[in-house]
């Protein structure tokens, strides 16, 4: 797949999508479609999905215990063991698990030493390598604070860890700034750097020529999503503001399954463009590489301890298999086994060679 | 002045995308120097794998069997239930890239083929179209392709260019490791007959007479003997080896390389001498000629015929009656007793917990398995001081030293080795961090790799190895390469003598050999190689 | 003008070019990792090409010291004697040098004067070419080496240890 092709492709993609409601609820005035059947069907997709390929990947078992070590094994006791990189126990995988999931560490492990060359002077123009991994660290953990900042809508009353994280996010208000209407409300910090993150994935694939050589429209598509999701919500918040308290108790009925059809046509149409890709994603998630995030926990490569010499591990199709014996073996090789002085089970019965090949015990 | 041609004309830049094409409808071209030769079918009937038949890898025609789609079809599905590896790695790629540039093959090549990601997505793309609804709707623009005979080659030419390596599994951010992916490759293109002789003889071997290199066994016995001679004549001490023997304490299992192939053949005598040295302290020990091999080239062809070969070091511990097997210095095969033996062919309840008979250390590693591998055994002899060595016998030497992908990557063994180093070499220095230890770089010829036709491939696999060791020996003139793998001695040889002549390759018992101190010993004036000794060099000449 | 000057003041212009034009004959998709990836562990074919061409670069510009131009051509030549390069894409980035100084002297090199200068230039990218070919040579040789001695490890001492080969003795005389 060429990544013109590609981005093209996931760029008209992510438009209809925008325009699928926009005409809907704009033109057609679809509100219960856009604004009730289609979440219900999304989020029944989405949890479905996800179980069933959970359980998919689930029903597949581990046949063999095959962590990637990382570091020195468990072995003589005066031997320094690394007992994350090279879980012994099953504390050790947790821990392992833990640093994986929560701050990237494979992806951390790029260390390079610099070598670099001179050229009248020293060359400066190296790039650090730790970008991917802080743009990807940065992306999921905005992208997390941002999802627990929407409980807001679902929740009445709003918990407390939500307006706590609200008012650590919004310190940086940067609404002082002069620009008019920026100012209400204050702007959050994992917004712009969501935002940030996105756009330098995206950049990264096309100016890399390795990730521009293996990108699929796959993986421009759920960029491109996030990016128009990012954008309708920060529209929504600071340009073209949507009637809020609307928005919440259809958030609420939708969670209670009682949602309110009365209400739905008092939301703008940009609310239900934000809803309707929000439905996209949740939709598309169980059938797309997006399911790596349930896929992490079940990595046999990091969710195994290397203990496969002092704990037997079962494979449990494990099947009998055909092996040459050792009687084969012998049955083929007994005599020059004999000529050569090496002991066998059975002597040469068949012919009188025997005493022949045992006295003479010649080089 | 005369036109010379364009540079561009004569540098014929033979890669100009088009505009709407991408690596998924580039077929392979297939290049001599890359591939490895066809396996014979003889090979492949000896131990029932289907399939077999002449054909060349070169020729239009593969002689595929009318089926051959379905029956890689039903052997992805088989396999999807069966590892949950290959059905999670098949999904959960998000393709960041981060292992893109982590392959030897990729650096030493700049094909892009050879990024690990794209290696699996070769595979991928036949998934997805087969195996999931996106594929099967979006088809190409979900990356999913048909299986056609183009797409076969492809996915061939290129599981013969990964050697299992699990360098890129390290920086995978999900684990993906395509070393799994490539033997499940390799297992589908073996349901098809499409293995490489390279492979498929030493199967065969293997099987039949139980080393790789079909060694009857008169004739590694006789081989033993030559070195006893060989030690003799270097040392004025006799060795006796035994072989078969019931009854024995311990059975030692090395990689058939050591006996057969130089530079092994000097380790070989290292753990002769070790053995030899030890016996007064109560060592009792055999070799095999059943077990003699402590590699499985059938894990580069499926699990099952790495199963079948495998066996027989449990079968042979059993009928000998031993208590314990010691293993040699060996890659592959310490990744399978380490991750799979057990599984596979376990639990040997015949066996004892293994203790060493001189210092009394028990391996509690290994309690199950009941398997050792020698430089954690001779490590805790040194630790014991239970040996008497005379490191300055290899001062001749200024030593590196090259983890192995496999006892890095699937075990963890680093410390040990190094223990044993130093303990026996008065010069030793690392080569840079980012290509040692969990991060080393492959020899570029592992996993069935190995054939001479290949040996371009080889070398450029082997160049990201090879240039680190360039960097030690300009820096402080290091000239022996030590590992603990008898691949890597054998094409690192190889591989040396293309990129860094002045560098050789040694097993860590060798060295060991060289600085042991035997009572009555004569002096020594050449290392087991023959090589005068540091100080040694006018003695020599009288 | 003189054009030792001009190559010398045109230095880092010129590799920059004549890299730019060893790195077009790798595939698109690794070109920039080839280019760009600093660490010379992590991209030991980029760092070679760095290095060594701009030695190559300078001793050409002096034409002097044979010995130098060798070693860096064989660096170079080393590696791509193994990659996937017809034999003549294997040397041509030598030539390749030629059109690049060509285009970086602006004007006719007629009418600069420098015409005698640029074809004794020339004739020195010539012969180094040549030399090219002979290191590209050897090295293809010393893989055919390769090949042949592990055959023989792999199989001599079998042979000589079942007897199957018989050697004449070194030094019969002297017993």
């Amino acid at each position: 797949m060429n990544f013109i092709l590609g981005i093209l492709i996931s760029s008209i993609a992510v438009t209809i999508i925008v325009l699928i409601p926009l005409l809907g609820v704009g033109a057609w005035n679809l509100y219960t479609l856009f604004g009730i059947i289609i979440p219900y069907a999304a989020m029944a997709t989405f949890f479905i999905g996800i179980v069933v390929k959970v359980i998919g990947w689930g029903r597949s078992p581990v046949p063999f215990r095959i962590p990637t070590t990382a570091g020195q094994q468990w072995s003589l006791p005066w031997i320094k063991p690394s007992p994350i990189d090279n879980p012994k126990t099953t504390m050790g995988v947790v821990v392992r698990m833990i640093f994986e999931v929560l701050t990237f560490r494979s992806l951390f492990r790029n260390t390079r030493l610099e070598y670099r060359r001179t050229e009248g002077g020293p060359k400066l123009d190296y790039e650090w390598e730790k970008w991917l991994w802080l743009a990807a660290l940065v992306f999921h953990y905005c992208f997390l604070v941002i999802f627990l900042r929407h409980f807001r809508f679902f929740l009445e009353p709003v918990p407390g860890f939500v307006s706590l994280l609200e008012s650590l996010d919004g310190f940086m208000q940067m609404g002082v700034l002069p620009i008019i209407g920026f100012g209400l409300p204050g702007v959050y910090l994992t917004d712009m750097l969501l935002m940030a993150a996105l756009t330098y994935l995206f950049l990264r694939r096309i100016y890399i020529h390795q990730t521009r050589y293996i990108s699929l429209p796959a993986d421009y598509f759920p960029l491109f999503l996030l990016l128009a999701l990012g954008t309708t919500g920060l529209l929504m918040r600071h340009f073209l503001r949507v009637d809020i308290t609307a928005v919440k108790e259809l958030a609420i009925g939708l969670f209670k399954f009682s949602p309110d059809p009365k209400i739905l046509s008092g939301i703008g149409v940009l609310f239900y463009i934000h809803l309707f890709i929000v439905c996209v994603l949740i939709a598309y998630f169980p059938f797309s590489k997006l399911m790596h995030f349930a896929g992490i926990f079940l990595s046999p490569t990091r969710n195994l301890s290397n203990n496969s010499r002092f704990v037997r591990h079962v494979n449990p199709w494990n099947y009998p298999v055909k092996t040459h014996t050792y009687e084969e073996y012998e049955d083929e090789f007994r005599e020059p086994m004999i000529e050569a002085g090496l002991p066998v089970e059975k002597g040469a019965e068949s012919t009188g060679e025997t005493e022949e090949a045992e006295s003479g015990e010649k080089e | 002045m005369a036109d010379t041609p364009k540079p561009e004309e004569l540098a014929g830049i033979d890669y100009l995308p088009p505009l709407f094409r991408g690596w998924i409808n580039e077929p392979a071209q297939i290049r001599p120097g890359i591939y490895c030769y066809a396996a014979k079918p003889k090979n492949l009937d000896y131990v029932g794998m289907p399939n077999a038949r002449e054909w060349n890898p070169v020729d239009d025609d593969w002689k595929l069997p009318e089926n051959w789609k379905e029956i890689i079809l039903d052997g992805i599905r088989e396999r999807l239930e069966k590892f949950r590896s290959f059905k999670l790695f098949m999904d959960i790629c998000v393709r960041c890239g981060a292992c893109a540039d982590k392959c030897h093959f990729f650096i030493g090549s700049g094909d892009p083929k050879n990024m690990p990601v794209l290696r699996a997505e070769l595979l991928r793309s036949i998934y997805r179209k087969n195996f999931t609804v996106g594929g099967k709707i979006f088809g190409i623009l979900a990356g999913a392709r048909d299986l056609t005979e183009d797409v076969l080659k492809e996915l061939w030419y290129y599981l013969y260019q990964c050697t299992e390596c699990r360098r890129c599994s390290l920086f995978c951010p999900y684990g993906i490791d395509t070393a799994e992916i490539t033997m499940m490759g390799r297992e589908l293109i073996n349901l098809l007959g499409l293995n490489i002789d390279w492979i498929a003889a030493p199967v065969a071997n293997c099987y039949r007479t139980g080393n790789h290199l079909g060694i009857q066994p008169h004739a590694y016995k006789d081989m033993m003997d030559f070195f006893t001679d060989e030690i003799e004549e270097i040392t004025n001490i006799k060795v006796e080896p035994s072989f078969n023997r019931k009854g024995a304490e311990i059975l030692f299992i090395t990689p058939s390389g050591d006996v057969f192939a130089d530079p092994g053949t000097y380790t070989c005598m290292g753990y002769m001498m070790l053995f030899h040295y030890l016996q007064e302290q109560g060592l009792d020990i055999t070799w095999s000629t059943y077990a003699s091999e402590g590699g499985n080239f059938g894990y580069f062809t499926s699990h099952e015929m790495a199963k079948r070969l495998n066996a027989k070091m449990y079968a042979e511990a059993e009928r000998l009656g031993v208590k314990w097997i010691l293993g040699g210095e060996c890659g592959h095969m310490w990744r399978i007793l380490n991750q799979y033996m057990d599984t596979w062919n376990g639990p040997p309840d015949f066996l004892e917990e293994p203790v060493s008979p001189i210092t009394g250390t028990k391996f509690e590693n290994a309690k199950t398995t009941k398997m050792v591998h020698i430089t954690e055994f001779t490590a805790d002899l040194i630790k014991h001081n239970k040996l008497k060595l005379d490191p300055s016998r290899n001062d001749h030497l200024v030593m590196t030293y090259h983890d192995s992908c496999n006892t890095a990557r699937g075990m963890g063994i680093f410390e040990e080795p190094r223990y044993v180093i130093n303990n026996v070499c008065n010069n030793f220095y690392e080569m840079p961090p980012e290509t040692i230890r969990e991060q080393t770089f492959c020899c570029g010829s592992g996993a069935g790799l190995n054939a001479g036709e290949d040996m371009e491939l080889r070398m450029r696999g082997g160049l990201p190895r090879a240039n680190a060791v360039k960097h030690v020996h300009e820096k402080h003139g290091v000239n022996m390469l030590a590992c603990i793998c008898a691949i890597d001695r054998a094409v690192l040889t190889s591989s040396m003598e293309y990129w860094v002549p002045e560098v050789n390759v040694t097993g860590v018992h060798e060295l060991v050999g060289n600085a042991l101190v035997f009572e009555g010993e004569g002096e020594r004036t050449t290392d087991l190689r023959g090589e005068p000794l540091a100080g040694m060099e006018e003695e020599e000449d009288v | 003008m003189d054009l030792e000057n001009f190559l010398i003041n045109n230095r880092s212009n010129i590799i920059k070019k004549w890299r730019g034009v060893i790195l077009a004959s790798y595939p698109e998709g690794s070109q920039r990792f080839l280019a760009k990836e600093k660490s010379r562990f992590a991209n030991p074919v980029g760092h070679v090409i760095d290095r060594d061409i701009e030695t190559l670069y300078d001793e050409l510009v002096k034409g002097e010291v044979i010995d130098k131009i060798t070693s860096c051509l064989d660096n170079i030549i080393r590696i791509r004697a193994v990659q996937d390069f017809k034999p003549s894409h294997a040397i041509s980035f030598v030539l390749g040098l030629k059109k690049v100084v060509r285009e970086e002297l602006e004007g006719s090199p007629v009418e600069n004067g420098l015409w005698g200068q640029l074809q004794a230039f020339e004739t020195r990218v010539d012969e180094v070419v040549l030399l090219a070919f002979d290191i590209f040579s050897q090295c293809r040789q010393k893989i055919c080496d390769i090949r042949v001695n592990e055959v023989k490890n792999q199989v001599g001492r079998l042979l000589e240890r079942a007897n199957l080969v018989c050697e004449i003795p070194e030094n019969e005389a002297d017993i």
